[in-house]
């Protein structure tokens, strides 16, 4: 019987650790009582599901982007990797460029189906994040700076590739990605919870997880101890592309469109739940969790706020304000 | 006769679990230069803190220029003349030479700073005390020994009475401290007063007027250096058996060579890319033996360390593992050989503070207790069981956080990381800096048992007791060299002192 009492007291904790900071929660569970108070239409099950499929997009990029800011880096370039990725799909779903107007039955015989569209988006974002990390690693360009190029060369190629228009009108296997339900849950809410589950096993249970803690909460010692700092960093940006990649094919299937000027804007979202989510900016500590909690926050927040009408630019300034007081809470969490 | 400019009586100072300073009396002339000598832990920085307003005393007076006078804050003993020039500069890479020596105080016309005044002051200073400074170029480009002289530069342009130098020689060649030594008689000459430290005790005869040596936070000898020796400095500074500070190790009887180390050179510091940090080193280490590595701080000791642990190039050499020579570039390598590093700086260089117990001391051996890049959880806490108890790892649980432990339950993670690897030689920098006595014999102890196990083991440290007390045999380095090498029975504090701070060359 004490073995039982042993192997319980012994159970892996890496999950309380991650649930360990409350504050997030508090919020977020604050937050949705006041809007509930104030504007009972918020805790109707139609409008939650909005909030959660809204914030699926750019929660899948927060996911991977949680790998990378564990790190001590950042990605500006996900919204621009984003956009090139759902033109890569489309472009592949349509059969080429050429057919990119064509609508409909036309379109459905040329293409070559939803499957390989999805992974050509996601070839895109590996492709660019290992661009970018290997710039980072081996031309020891600050991440910051890297990300930032990055920005603009991915955002200069999908505006090329894609020609001036949106590529618009794909069959109903793509559409289903962004669009469909299983049950009432929204197809990209599931993804989203779904490889926020994956990523959160991966961080917490596999020795490539552990690494990637070391190498953001100590790059030197990681690096003394023997642990491959550079496979790491590179792996990191590979795996926020992909994330990139996969948010862009389903963002395209949500609005049943491509362009070259989707994203704009998302790595301040992204970033934004990643750090409100209680993920350190120097790196080292922070959690999926967190990810998930600070991106349905965000979520919660702006649909309150278009509930209660208040105007899109109030709702930018209100978001810029919290990311900064959720940073400034960290640190006095840390100071004590 | 000369003046006394500083006069401290029975200076305290106590230190959470240590008395590093007890009834210290300590004077200085004006127009001396004033040596300040002790081994490392002996109260010297403790002193100078006081001295230059950054720690104030528990117990004693300071007397500056005949009135007693508290020293609250640094800048209080700047204002009255007292310019500290600390081992670590205080210069602004960025910035030019003159912009450092001014900074903070530039000259003003108006509320513009006078940028024709502060070079032309510049040069001033540097023609009268003939220092090699252009006052344009940017400290980053400087060699060391030249931001050395901003740091002079910069003491002498307030008009200081009394400058404190800690150790300014250590990152000096011979020739620059000579050039050092020349500034330092001028000085002498202007009536202002120098508080010299250096552990180069042939220096001391070469520069110092008086000598005070510190022993345990005591005064353990004043004099005037005329009637001074080596051997006699040597003597006030050690005055004590390293048994009385270490129970020595049980002898053990290491086995055949495990490493032999070839002619290893490393050229080039970061700050200056002609240094010769390693001169060919050659030594050999046997299996189950502890070889101990004395030198003073820049003598070389850890970037012989690093570098055959793959953490900094190698210029040349070659290193023999069991017969085979090994190509190490890399920590990585040098593990896969079966080598580990325990480094001299715990939290810079080998804790994930953030991150549990557990996490940090089995992350090297993550391979071993990982099953299709999932940790074995259950494997991975037998592993940390088992050293928390035959390491006597003193913790609340595995999940604590490792920042929480005492300094010594800190080390004893680090060298369970290593252990659980099961290296066949262990390189360890400073074993017991900063953890307290008990813990320091319980790593001594740990240490001897490795080496019983047949794990060769280099430590390296800067406190003489403790590399007499563990190893079987001791090497001395100084100015990337090796300059001796003396075996367990026949060492002792004295013959080591002399083979750090002379040299084969100066001994002979």
């Amino acid at each position: 019987m004490t073995k039982v009492e042993k192997t319980r007291s012994l159970a892996p904790r890496p999950f309380i650790r991650s649930m360990g900071r409350f504050a997030p929660v508090i919020f977020l569970v604050a937050l949705m009582v006041t809007f509930a108070i104030l504007e009972p239409r918020f805790l109707s099950s139609i409008n939650l599901f909005n909030v959660m499929r809204q914030i699926s997009i750019t929660g899948l990029v927060a996911i991977g982007m949680t790998f990378v800011i564990l790190t001590a880096g950042i990605d500006l370039s996900v919204g621009s990797l984003l956009a090139l990725a759902g033109l890569a799909a489309a472009i592949v779903a349509k059969g080429g460029v050429e057919s990119r107007f064509s609508v409909g039955a036309a379109a459905e015989a040329a293409g070559y189906g939803w499957l390989l569209a999805m992974l050509v988006a996601m070839a895109v974002g590996l492709l660019g994040g290992w661009l970018q990390g290997t710039a980072i690693t081996r031309l020891k360009v600050p991440p910051f700076v890297v990300t930032l190029g990055g920005l603009s060369v991915f955002r200069g190629a999908a505006l090329l590739i894609a020609g001036g228009g949106p590529i618009s009108g794909f069959e109903p296997d793509y559409v289903w990605w962004g669009q469909g339900r299983i049950g009432p849950f929204p197809v990209p809410v599931i993804l989203f919870l779904l490889f926020a589950a994956i990523a959160h096993v991966v961080l917490t249970y596999t020795r490539f997880g552990r690494n990637v803690y070391a190498v953001g909460g100590n790059v030197e010692a990681a690096r003394l101890a023997g642990l491959p700092v550079r496979r790491v960093l590179v792996s990191v940006y590979v795996i926020v592309g992909l994330f990139a990649g996969l948010a862009g094919f389903v963002l395209s299937a949500r609005l049943n469109s491509s362009e070259a000027v989707a994203g704009i804007g998302y790595e301040l979202t992204v970033i934004a739940a990643v750090v409100i989510g209680g993920t350190s900016l120097f790196g080292g500590t922070g959690s999926v969790v967190g990810t998930v909690i600070g991106s349905i926050l965000i979520g919660v927040l702006i649909n309150g706020l278009v509930l209660m009408n208040v105007s899109s630019y109030v709702q930018q300034i209100i978001i810029g304000v919290i990311i900064v007081l959720a940073v400034a809470f960290d640190q006095f969490a840390k100071s004590r | 006769m000369s003046r006394t400019l500083l006069r401290m009586t029975g200076i305290a100072k106590q230190f959470p679990g240590v008395q590093a300073l007890a009834g210290v009396a300590f004077d200085v002339e004006e127009g001396e230069v004033h040596g300040l000598l002790g081994e490392n832990g002996a109260g010297k920085s403790t002193l100078l803190k006081i001295i230059s307003g950054a720690l104030q005393p528990d117990a004693g007076t300071i007397e500056f220029d005949g009135s007693t006078l508290a020293l609250t804050t640094p800048e209080a003993a700047l204002a009255l003349g007292i310019v500290t020039i600390y081992q670590e500069f205080n210069l602004v890479p960025s910035l030019t030479v003159a912009e450092n020596v001014f900074l903070g105080r530039e000259p003003v016309t108006g509320p513009f700073v006078s940028w024709k005044t502060m070079r032309r002051d510049t040069r001033a200073l540097a023609v009268r005390y003939g220092l090699d400074l252009p006052a344009n170029r940017l400290v980053r480009n400087l060699s060391v020994a030249q931001q050395q002289m901003v740091e002079i530069a910069r003491a002498l342009s307030v008009r200081s009475r009394l400058i404190i130098m800690d150790e300014p020689t250590s990152a000096l060649s011979d020739t620059e401290s000579q050039r050092l030594f020349a500034i330092m008689r001028d000085l002498r000459r202007d009536g202002i007063s120098t508080i010299f430290v250096t552990h180069r005790l042939s220096e001391v005869l070469q520069i110092c007027d008086r000598v005070t040596v510190l022993r345990d936070g005591r005064i353990s000898g004043k004099a005037a250096t005329a009637g001074l020796t080596v051997d006699s400095i040597i003597r006030m500074m050690v005055g004590r058996s390293a048994a009385e500070l270490f129970e020595p190790l049980p002898a053990r009887s290491p086995g055949s060579a495990i490493l032999t180390v070839r002619g290893l050179s490393r050229r080039g510091a970061v700050d200056d890319p002609r240094a010769v940090l390693l001169d060919e080193i050659n030594f050999e280490l046997r299996r189950g033996e502890i070889l101990g590595i004395a030198g003073l701080i820049g003598s070389g000791r850890t970037e012989l360390a690093r570098c055959l642990f793959g953490a900094d190039p190698k210029t040349a050499g070659d290193t023999i593992i069991a017969d085979e020579v090994v190509a190490i570039t890399t920590p990585e390598h040098a593990i896969s050989h079966g080598i580990g590093l325990v480094p001299e700086d715990r939290k810079q260089q080998a804790l994930f503070l953030d991150l549990a117990v557990r996490e940090n001391l089995s992350i090297a051996a993550l391979s071993k207790l990982s099953r299709f890049g999932f940790v074995k959880l259950r494997a991975e806490q037998a592993l940390v069981r088992n050293y928390r108890e035959s390491l006597n790892i003193r913790m609340a649980s595995d999940e604590q956080s490792v920042k929480n432990l005492s300094g010594g339950n800190q080390q004893k993670v680090v060298l369970a990381r290593w252990l659980a690897l099961g290296p066949r030689i262990l390189i360890v920098d400073e074993p017991t800096r900063g953890i307290d006595v008990g813990a320091k014999a319980e790593v001594h102890q740990l240490l001897h048992r490795m080496a019983t196990s047949g794990i060769a083991i280099i430590a390296i440290s800067s406190e003489l007791p403790e590399v007499l007390a563990i190893s079987d045999r001791i090497l001395t380095m100084r100015a990337g060299r090796i300059t001796g090498e003396v075996s367990r029975a026949s060492a002792s504090e004295e013959i080591l002192m002399h083979l750090m701070t002379m040299g084969k060359a100066e001994a002979a």
